[in-house]
């Protein structure tokens, strides 16, 4: 169990050192002058130099990077370009609404999906492969164009929902809950299908293993087989889809808070990236990779309280 | 190597040998050949023509506004209609298909350039460079993919290519793995090792030997791979990345139409369709090529676990021919569901109370099916397809799923052959008893735990509460087989069907497994199914056998009369062929003149499939006896003694091999053996 979480922390230091390094890579290898891709073309030649100054280009790369990293070992990502705001303040402030799509899009979807994928592991035959069209198409696809179809139904048509925006908790839990559904139904739709299509391939795994038939031999009672020991064992490997898929998934909550005018990381990040405010992209990945690193613990901690073998080893 | 055409759950596997047969059959044809797979390559083809030759294909200009003909719905001039700029949808949809395919090349170019030699380096040479290639992969994996497609395009100023490029490199983990693992397996098989000992070059290895199997599973992940590059340019093009307007993108049409969709909805439609059915048709030929290659059988036990009702069947006028047999199996045939081949033919068996029947044969000839078939739990695709399983005067084969939930652990327990496998792994070895227990005992929760420590303690287990505790990965073989025994008897059933309980164990557990087993017999006057290919088994606990060859049981009779007086050329062959028997009878043990042992005598040739089953006697082919009566037409079962049946015409002409050391003269132990033509195979050896 410690050796587990032993492991994925010795994978993640060195994985958020190589993420910051290449983001670092990245921004030197600008063609040109980082500097005047921020300022634009029309800028004077001591603005240019102001910026650089301010931001350290002058210094080597090496020099860079330790100087950035130390400002980071103060809790510090340097400050937006545009504003001059603190980078953690801005991503801070935009956390929880990603953390809270992100999150509601796992619940949801890998409640539906695996649902899905079990009843189409038992049924098989017709029933089971009205699954997987339905998880085909679901696909097939883009998440953008899956909210916009669900914003003309439910917002439009229907007038149930609103189209966009997004209503703070601390203002009226209802509105933030309506202004979280159609987000999250867009993100589980998209992300649904593959959960469907992998719960099912794994449950049919479990069920062709043999303590599988010697438990209907001995009369064991079906519904426990089903739902207590084909689900738990195929839920380990069901935990690691989860992970797997979730930085799709963040890919994805990008794209979804953008359409929907959610105030959180992802809009922060394409405004940014419009705006060539590198600062801000450069915290973002820190904070992404952070999550994904997270969850990838979280995930082993699932699996391992999962399965025994694993637990005990 | 006998090919057991299905005896799962051991056999449904393909051997590397016929993987290594099986060719795949070639790609264009395994699309063309799939209707979906057809319309599918017709459609990319279709996009990509029409994106290279969009000037020419095209009816309008891509950016030519008509003010008068906002927002038009689809007419003749316009098929899509018309943007918020009056321009043609069509138009602009042929003309923004380019960066879409200019993205996903790029994109599939890279995934595959990377991907492809790093799995094929990894899986090929394994030791430093998979532990290099798998932590790096791991790595890329944990990477934030659009976050850092977005730092590329803030980086190097709005570069698609590069984006692209980039989104090939970060996903090319996932092609990593797949080629990995097939590149694996495929190292693993032989004619690899010895293309290797002909001194061919790694290189030449893997493009001539290697790259060709594992076509079909890089392909299809590539095929997944193109679809998903389609929807992160979509995005990124729906963000505003790429392309400036006024050129068209699918994804930047998107984009444009969704400032106005609650007004106009229309105008998503066109492109969302568009790049929804290029990502499907990239799916439907990831599929045609799987579908192609991949297993037909399917190994999972869903149908087990479906509420199914009894079925009314043809008055057998069950219960009327009473007996004073526990059991009574008449007429029972299996078959391949699909294509109703039958793989167990027309079986007739009974077992009295307390009595042990033992079932022997080579692997394919139907033993396991035939008694997985008496509780109905056969593997999907096989089915029950005639006669009947009599329990107490009530037909099992024509019961609900209900009804036999009550038979199944109570009337009947059930032990199978590997017992790492008859276990569920998440659960502590007390917790599966108890559920067992709980079931068909009913009792409180202190007399449930205590039953089942019992039962431990019944199947000699020292420690019973120790062992209770754990897991199965923590058992051996043998402790595990007895808690498999102990699961069987929860119930306390009145006849135990085991299907070879001691040949995934070693030789001294054998023997343990096998005194527990007489014990139980003896002690609870339980009866007893063993499935065999060892005589040995059958000569320790059984008072009857059959013999079954193709599907049919060949002869049947009491233990000692089959071992003193068989009355199958089969029968003779399969003893004569065991080990045990022939350690017995000093064969394969005396040396021939050149001072090397004397081969155990073995039976040429293989067990027939179900497809070659004839009508005469399937076993004539192998048998030094056979006539041309022997095939003209079906061998009826007939009496040769009290209890003692043969399904052969020239049971006269069969000598048994029970004359100890004199094996020397043409009369012996091999008589039988030498009369068939000898071959290298030795039969004890396929059966499992």
């Amino acid at each position: 169990m410690i050796s587990v979480v032993a492991r994925r922390l010795i994978v993640a230091v060195p994985t958020l050192f190589f993420m910051s390094i290449l983001t670092f890579a990245l921004v030197s290898f600008v063609p040109g002058d980082a500097a005047v891709s921020i300022l634009g073309e029309h800028a004077t030649a001591e603005q240019i130099e102001r910026l650089r100054d301010q931001m350290r280009l002058n210094d080597p790369l090496p020099v860079q990077y330790w100087s950035w990293l130390s400002t980071l070992a103060r809790g510090s990502l340097g400050t937006s370009v545009l504003n001059g705001e603190a980078v953690t303040s801005i991503l801070n402030a935009r956390l929880p609404v990603t953390l809270m799509l992100v999150f509601g899009t796992i619940v949801v979807s890998t409640l539906l999906g695996v649902g899905m994928g079990a009843y189409s592991a038992l049924r098989g035959g017709f029933q089971g492969r009205v699954v997987d069209i339905l998880s085909f198409f679901g696909s097939a696809f883009p998440t953008f164009w899956i909210a916009l179809l669900l914003v003309v139904i439910f917002a439009a048509e229907l007038r149930l929902l609103p189209p966009n925006g997004y209503v703070s908790p601390d203002t009226s839990l209802l509105g933030w809950a309506a202004s979280l559904v159609l987000p999250i139904a867009a993100l589980s739709i998209h992300g649904l299908t593959s959960k469907a299509a992998q719960s099912r391939d794994q449950i049919k795994d479990v069920l062709g293993r043999d303590f599988v038939r010697v438990q209907v031999a001995n009369g064991f009672s079906r519904r426990s087989i089903f739902l207590k020991h084909v689900m738990r064992s195929a839920a380990p490997v069901i935990a690691t889809t989860v992970g797997l898929v979730f930085v799709g998934l963040l890919s994805g909550a990008v794209v979804i808070e953008v359409v929907f005018a959610l105030p959180g990381m992802g809009q922060a990040v394409v405004y940014a990236t419009m705006n060539n405010d590198i600062p801000v992209i450069q915290g973002a990945v820190v904070y992404f990779t952070v999550i994904v690193l997270a969850v990838n613990l979280a995930i082993d901690l699932i699996y391992a309280w999962i399965d025994p073998r694993v637990r005990l080893s | 190597m006998t090919r057991a055409v299905p005896e799962p759950p051991h056999n449904n596997e393909m051997t590397p040998e016929e993987t290594a047969v099986a060719a795949e059959p070639s790609l264009l044809r395994s699309i063309v050949g799939n209707p979906l797979g057809l319309v599918s390559l017709l459609w990319l083809v279709a996009v990509l023509l029409l994106a290279i030759l969009a000037p020419l294909m095209a009816p309008y200009s891509p950016t030519k506004m008509d003010f008068i003909n906002m927002f038009g719905g689809p007419t003749w001039s316009h098929p899509f209609g018309t943007d918020q700029l009056g321009r043609d949808i069509l138009t602009r949809l042929i003309f923004g298909a380019w960066p879409s395919v200019q993205a996903v090349l790029v994109a599939t170019a890279v995934y595959v350039a990377v991907g492809l030699p790093l799995g094929l380096a990894a899986g090929y040479y394994g030791g430093l460079a998979d532990l290099v290639v798998s932590r790096f992969s791991e790595m890329l994996q944990t990477l934030p993919g659009l976050i850092l497609l977005l730092v590329v395009l803030a980086v190097f100023g709005n570069n698609m290519p590069l984006a692209m490029l980039a989104l090939g490199l970060l996903a090319a983990p996932s092609l990593i793995r797949v080629t990995r693992a097939v590149t694996l397996s495929v190292r693993e098989e032989l004619f690899i090792s010895a293309a290797k000992v002909f001194g061919l070059s790694d290189l030449s290895i893997l493009v001539r030997h290697i790259l060709p199997r594992i076509r079909s599973a890089t392909i299809v992940q590539t095929a997944l791979f193109s679809g998903a590059a389609l929807m992160v340019q979509s995005s990124l093009a729906f963000l505003g990345f790429g392309p400036q307007p006024p050129n068209p993108t699918w994804g930047g049409m998107i984009g444009e139409a969704s400032r106005v969709v609650l007004s106009e909805p229309w105008q998503i439609v066109p492109a969302g369709l568009v790049i929804g059915i290029t990502v499907m048709a990239l799916g439907l030929i990831g599929n045609a090529v799987r579908d192609a290659v991949s297993e037909a059988w399917s190994s999972s036990y869903a149908t087990l676990l479906q509420r199914t009702k009894g079925r009314p069947k043809t008055p057998r006028q069950a219960g009327q021919e009473r007996t004073d047999a526990l059991i009574k199996v008449r007429d029972l045939t299996v078959s391949i569901a699909r294509t109703r081949i039958p793989i167990v033919r027309s079986v007739d068996f009974e077992i009295a109370p307390g009595e042990a029947v033992g079932v022997v044969g080579e692997s394919g000839c139907g033993k396991s099916l035939m008694s997985l078939g008496l509780i109905g739990v056969l593997p999907p695709g096989a089915a029950l397809s005639g006669g009947a399983v009599y329990l107490d005067g009530s037909d099992l084969s024509a019961m609900s799923s209900d009804e036999l939930d009550r038979v199944r652990g109570r009337r009947i327990g059930y032990v199978s052959q590997d017992p790492a496998l008859a276990l569920d792994p998440m659960f502590t070895v007390g917790s599966q008893l108890r559920e067992a227990v709980r079931r068909h005992c009913g009792g409180t929760r202190k007399q449930n735990e205590a039953r089942s420590l019992k039962l431990l303690s019944l199947v000699h287990l020292a420690e019973p509460e120790a062992v209770a505790r754990r897991y199965p990965h923590e058992l051996s073989g043998g402790m595990a087989q007895r808690v498999c025994i102990a699961l069987a008897l929860a119930g306390d059933p009145e006849l135990l069907i085991a299907d070879e309980p001691t040949t995934a164990l070693d030789v001294t557990t054998q023997a343990e497994i096998l005194a527990l087993l007489r014990k139980l017999k003896a002690q609870n006057h339980m009866a007893a199914l063993l499935v065999t290919h060892d005589w040995g088994v059958v000569a320790e606990l059984c008072d009857r056998a059959l013999v079954m060859y193709a599907g049919q049981v060949v002869e049947s009779g009491p233990v000692g009369e089959l071992f003193e007086n068989p009355q199958h050329p089969y029968t003779a062959a399969l003893l004569a062929a065991n080990p045990h028997i022939a350690v017995e009878y000093g064969l394969g043990s005396q040396t021939t003149s050149s001072g090397r042992p004397q081969p155990l005598p073995t039976i040429p040739g293989t067990v027939p499939l179900p497809v070659d089953w004839s009508e005469g006697c399937t076993f004539a082919p192998r048998c030094g006896h056979a006539t041309p009566s022997c095939t003209a037409g079906a061998v009826p079962l007939i009496a040769v003694g009290p209890r003692h049946h043969t399904r052969c015409l020239h049971n006269e002409d069969v000598r048994p091999i029970h004359l100890r050391g004199s094996r020397q003269g043409a009369e012996g132990p091999a008589s039988e053996a030498s009369s068939i033509r000898s071959s290298g195979m030795p039969a004890a050896v396929n059966t499992h």
